[in-house]
């Protein structure tokens, strides 16, 4: 346990005169539990992790390098954490419940219908919209890496790039379901999409009961990303909240 | 290859660790590891599919225990030094060469938000023909290769139906290895459950899984 941050995480004893001579400043490295989903690092903490220094490291050796440029990764950061996410996703889906037209044009053609609403990128080209019924439940897993439609939820959370997910959506879809609070009928068909190619999944949620009056921005609002993976399904709304 | 990373089917992983409110990067790191594999990427010393099978090639025991970042750190270092972008004795000593040219950039800030909506090959190629009809009965071939391969070990010999072909894509089974692209068609495939797991599995669950022409089979 104590070697999981110490040793080389590549297999050349990489960086060692940059990071470990500033490892060997600060205290022990913060030693993470052997679960994958607990195993990070957080930025609150008193030190800098060795993972902050080998990254630093190896950063500052690519940028003297001139391999890359530093204002590339600041724009690559700040496009995921504050430019593309679940809220585009979410824009689609209650665009899709409020005009039949492009809901239509979403599941025969979804990357087309995604990129009228302006949302496009890396992971996205070739995506799949697949529709939630009363009787059909739909489920997105990628089981060898880590496959997710990027311009409509961002990146991707832990649990889903994690081994408990991967493993049980295929086997158990019900069972993992479950696991997120969503007991599914016995007579509802299950359909777990497995992202293996270059196809990228949204599932298109039924609108609940009782949104009748709502807008399409108050419908978007309603929208979860977990809803979208196809782990919950969009709760109605509370009574005298809204609409 | 028959790897750690080919999870469908496992057991005992545990149960589900869900973070509410969860950031889209838990430490600065992360977000900068991230940004350099894409911003490395962009020098085409190396592909998508080579980035997968470079995860799948480590120790096993090392991909369980990683967070999926810290996976990418080890990476990215092996990389530059294998396609020659950075020495080994540059790696060790995390500096440049004494006199070692400077390059420019391959991504630049400004590029970088085209980089994003540039999209990957169109899979609209009316010169290769599909091997398969929407409709039609296939069969996964049984294949274990040592290299890489995206048709998981659960569907292996098991038999479907094309539901959609999505038009022509490279062949992560050649491109990953700098063997060629290969490109093919890939279609949606539905296998009934039943099928994957046996009479235990709900007879209402099916797995649609994404197989290209070379993955597949008449039954």
């Amino acid at each position: 346990m104590a070697r999981s941050k110490t040793g080389p995480v590549g297999r050349r004893g990489f960086l060692k005169g940059a990071a470990a001579s500033a490892a060997a400043l600060v205290a022990e490295p913060r030693v993470g539990n052997a679960q994958e989903p607990q195993n990070h690092d957080h930025d609150h903490q008193a030190v800098p992790s060795d993972l902050t220094l080998r990254v630093k490291a190896l950063e500052s050796l690519l940028v003297e390098k001139g391999l890359v440029d530093p204002a590339a990764l600041d724009a690559l950061v700040d496009t995921f954490e504050h430019k593309v996410g679940p809220r585009n996703g979410a824009r689609v889906v209650a665009r899709a419940w409020v005009d039949p037209a492009y809901k239509k044009r979403l599941v025969t053609n979804a990357a087309a219908a995604i990129a009228e609403l302006g949302y496009t990128s890396g992971q996205g080209e070739h995506m799949v919209a697949v529709e939630n019924g009363p009787k059909v439940h739909n489920l997105v897993v990628c089981t060898l890496c880590s496959c997710y439609p990027w311009p409509v939820l961002g990146l991707p959370p832990v649990w889903y790039k994690s081994a408990p997910y991967r493993s049980r959506a295929v086997i158990d879809p019900r069972g993992v379901l479950r696991e997120f609070g969503l007991q599914l009928e016995g007579d509802v068909e299950v359909r777990v999409w497995d992202s293996t190619a270059e196809l990228r999944y949204l599932v298109l949620p039924e609108r609940p009961a009782g949104t009748a009056n709502m807008t399409e921005d108050e419908l978007a609002a309603l929208i979860t990303r977990d809803a979208m993976v196809g782990v919950a399904k969009v709760a109605a709304p509370r009574p005298g909240v809204s609409a | 290859m028959n790897g750690v990373h080919d999870m469908g089917g496992m057991h005992c992983m545990g149960p589900i660790q869900y973070e509410k409110n969860e950031p889209v990067f838990h430490a600065a790191w992360e977000g900068r590891i991230y940004a350099l594999n894409r911003a490395m990427r962009a020098w085409r010393k190396w592909n998508l599919d080579t980035d997968r099978h470079a995860l799948e090639l480590m120790p096993p025991a090392d991909y369980l225990r990683m967070s999926y970042y810290e996976r990418w750190v080890g990476r990215l270092a092996d990389q530059v030094v294998q396609y020659g972008l950075v020495t080994s004795e540059e790696m060790e000593s995390g500096k440049p060469a004494p006199g070692a040219p400077k390059v420019a950039p391959a991504l630049t800030a400004a590029m970088s938000s085209g980089f994003l909506t540039r999209g990957i090959l169109s899979s609209r190629d009316p010169k290769v023909q599909p091997l398969f009809k929407v409709g039609q009965r296939v069969r996964a071939r049984n294949i274990n290769p040592a290299s890489h391969t995206r048709l998981p070990r659960y569907a292996r010999g098991r038999t479907g139906t094309v539901m959609r072909d999505h038009g022509v894509y490279s062949f992560p089974d050649t491109n990953a290895h700098f063997l060629g692209e290969k490109r093919q068609h890939v279609y949606s495939v539905r296998f009934a459950s039943r099928e994957l797991w046996g009479e235990g599995a709900s007879p209402r669950d099916f797995v649609h899984i994404d197989m290209w022409d070379d993955y597949l089979e008449r039954p």
